[in-house]
């Protein structure tokens, strides 16, 4: 149909600029990280807002890598995300099956409560989380971090996850029930590599929530060893200075993590697995 | 190899009550069709066979043993849905071996299992492709083939054909039969369709609002349907229902005419009288019992159907084999069959010649 359609030149040149600005206007911060984090220390300043700097050098990455706890803060922040990634998408894996197949008593309450948990902005129950970690002795541990975040995150990947195992056909377990499968077996023989996708999406989304986690993290956790990678960047920033250079480079290696992990799983974000399963 | 007995089967869920008393003895190697209008329940039944749904009352016997607990896996029944239900990551042999799989058969036996229902349904060419890549038709026969392979004792089909088009669709029926014929196994079909019911059935099992109406063989259910409901619904086109009233000296229809040769029942009131289309008949106006307008002519080719308004009546159809030359507004006379009529009661049911 779009094809046969006659768009005058006007409409499609806007379209495109459209489409230009707001790329432009998305990817400019990440322009400037990059542009920063190459500059000289002494250009910074002086070159001020030029787009392109007049010399370029991986000095502040050397210096972040080698003279400064980054590799730790790197190490501990891969930690927690990659714990809170799997340990939320296992949870939310399981809970989000019983939602999407069984009917239980109760089941309108969980979701009920699940859906009020995500309703309070998460500075209001800063103060007892942290009395909480406190008491059972976690302060300053990667574990409580991940158990804050899992336990934050479960709501949303629970009700991802049941999105995306709605989309699956129940015929499709009936069938291998049949078969001669135990539910377990169906679950896993069937209706587990068609949920790839979902699984994929799940852990790249609570993988990047729990990487550029701050606020509990900033509460949590105190000592150097312990520090996650946003909590880290913070110490680039001294009472007096700010050193710019190292901070956008520690920048831009963060973002290499996030973007290895959807390089990684995009291949199962954009396959449709389920078609050809029922008609149409 | 399988003798099926339901015995008050019923089914609810809560308060809701989706089938109640179903009585059904299927003998080892028949073919049975459950056929009803959308929501009588005929899908939830054979959910059941199947043990897909729990049975809620009675009790479900294969061979004589008590079936109502056992998990599907157990039944050995194969299953054919409507929407064929294909594991879209395996591909055709694997989909059809995979209950062999399931059941560590060795490879050897499931390769040759395989291979032997892919050549009976010539998919040998297809095996290595993933369902996506199949059409319609391929698909169905790669469910078929699933079933096949397994060599269970009782085939179940939930209306396999309703996704395919009407040219596949008589393929498809014809390859059912044939299947039968050459299985010898029970099977038990659920569909909508009373064509593929009559064509297919050695019984057939009519269900309306979660009851069994009548079961009989195809011939059966045409010449002597127990009520109205089986009457409507088996035949196309649909049987003409006309109000009557039992009067001094025979029935008499709504505009005052007498029929003297209905099949007389002596007893109980009397409502309605059906006839169907193909047992009316265009005449001379003296030979005639009503007369009316034709509104509506369909030329079918083998048949012509005459929608007939007739005054104090209503609409009438009739059908006459053949070309029939009538235009709209053509005046009609017509005579009824009565000895194919039907004459049925207040509450519905079939008044026994």
């Amino acid at each position: 149909m779009s094809a046969l359609r006659q768009s005058s030149p006007l409409a499609v040149t806007g379209k495109y600029l459209a489409l230009a600005f707001y790329v432009g206007f998305a990817l400019f911060p990440l322009y400037w990280l990059a542009k920063i984090a190459v500059t000289p220390d002494k250009l910074i300043f002086t070159e001020g807002t030029a787009l392109i700097p007049s010399r370029f050098t991986f000095e502040n990455f050397r210096t972040v890598l080698l003279a400064t706890d980054f590799l730790a803060y790197f190490r501990n922040s891969l930690i927690v995300s990659l714990g809170t990634a799997a340990i939320t998408t296992c949870i939310a894996a399981a809970a989000g099956y019983a939602f999407s197949r069984f009917d239980f008593r109760g089941k309108r309450l969980v979701v009920a409560v699940m859906l009020i948990t995500q309703m309070f902005p998460l500075l209001m129950i800063i103060a007892p989380i942290y009395k909480i970690v406190a008491a059972v002795g976690l302060l300053n541990s990667l574990t409580s971090l991940i158990i804050v975040y899992t336990a934050f995150n479960i709501p949303f990947a629970t009700f991802l996850m049941q999105s995306f195992f709605d989309g699956i056909p129940k015929d499709l377990e009936e069938a291998g029930m049949i078969d001669g499968c135990t539910r377990f077996q169906a679950l896993r023989k069937i209706i587990l590599p068609l949920t790839l996708p979902g699984l994929g999406a799940t852990l790249g989304f609570i993988f990047t929530a729990a990487w550029s986690e701050l606020l509990f993290a900033l509460m949590l956790i105190n000592s150097n060893d312990t520090m996650t990678f946003p909590v880290g960047l913070l110490t680039f920033v001294s009472k007096f200075s700010v050193d710019w250079g190292q901070m956008m480079a520690a920048g831009v290696l963060a973002l290499v993590p996030s973007c290895l992990f959807f390089l990684f799983i995009q291949r199962y974000l954009v396959q449709g697995l389920t078609s050809g399963a029922v008609k149409g | 190899m399988a003798r099926i007995e339901l015995q008050n089967i019923a089914k609810t869920y809560g308060p809701v009550e989706v089938l109640r008393d179903i009585n059904l003895v299927i003998e080892d190697g028949e073919f049975i069709v459950l056929v009803g209008p959308s929501g009588c329940g005929k899908s939830t039944l054979l959910r059941m066979i199947a043990g897909l749904e729990p049975i809620t009352g009675g009790e479900f016997r294969v061979d004589g043993r008590r079936m109502n607990e056992v998990p599907p896996r157990d039944r050995d029944m194969a299953m054919v849905f409507q929407s064929y239900a294909l594991y879209p990551h395996m591909d055709v042999a694997r989909n059809m071996g995979f209950s062999l799989e399931i059941r560590k058969a060795p490879s050897g036996e499931r390769e040759s299992k395989v291979q032997e229902a892919a050549k009976t349904l010539g998919l040998t060419a297809l095996t290595g492709r993933l369902p996506r890549a199949l059409s319609g038709g391929q698909r169905q026969r790669v469910a078929m083939g699933r079933a096949i392979v397994r060599d269970p004792s009782a085939f179940l089909f939930d209306e396999p054909l309703s996704n395919l088009d009407a040219a596949l669709r008589v393929e498809m029926r014809l390859e059912i039969a044939r299947l039968h014929q050459r299985l010898k196994a029970t099977m038990i079909y659920v569909t909508h369709d009373q064509v593929e019911a009559l064509t297919l059935a050695d019984r057939i099992v009519v269900l309306n609002a979660g009851q069994i109406q009548q079961v009989g063989t195809p011939l059966d259910l045409y010449d002597r349907p127990s009520n109205k409901f089986v009457a409507q619904f088996i035949g196309s086109p649909t049987m003409n229902i006309l109000d009557v009233e039992r009067g001094e000296d025979g029935i008499r229809l709504r505009d005052g005419t007498v029929l003297q040769a209905v099949p007389r029942t002596e007893q109980g009131a009397v409502r309605e009288l059906g006839v169907r289309p193909e047992h009316l008949n265009i005449v001379a106006k003296d030979a005639a019992h009503m007369s009316g307008t034709a509104e509506l002519v369909e030329h079918l080719g083998s048949d012509t159907n005459i929608h007939a308004h007739v005054p104090g009546i209503g609409q009438v159809l009739v059908r006459q084999h053949g070309h029939f030359p009538l235009k709209i507004g053509d005046a009609v006379n017509i005579a009824l069959d009565l000895d194919k009529a039907h004459l049925f009661g207040p509450d519905g049911r079939r008044l026994a010649a």
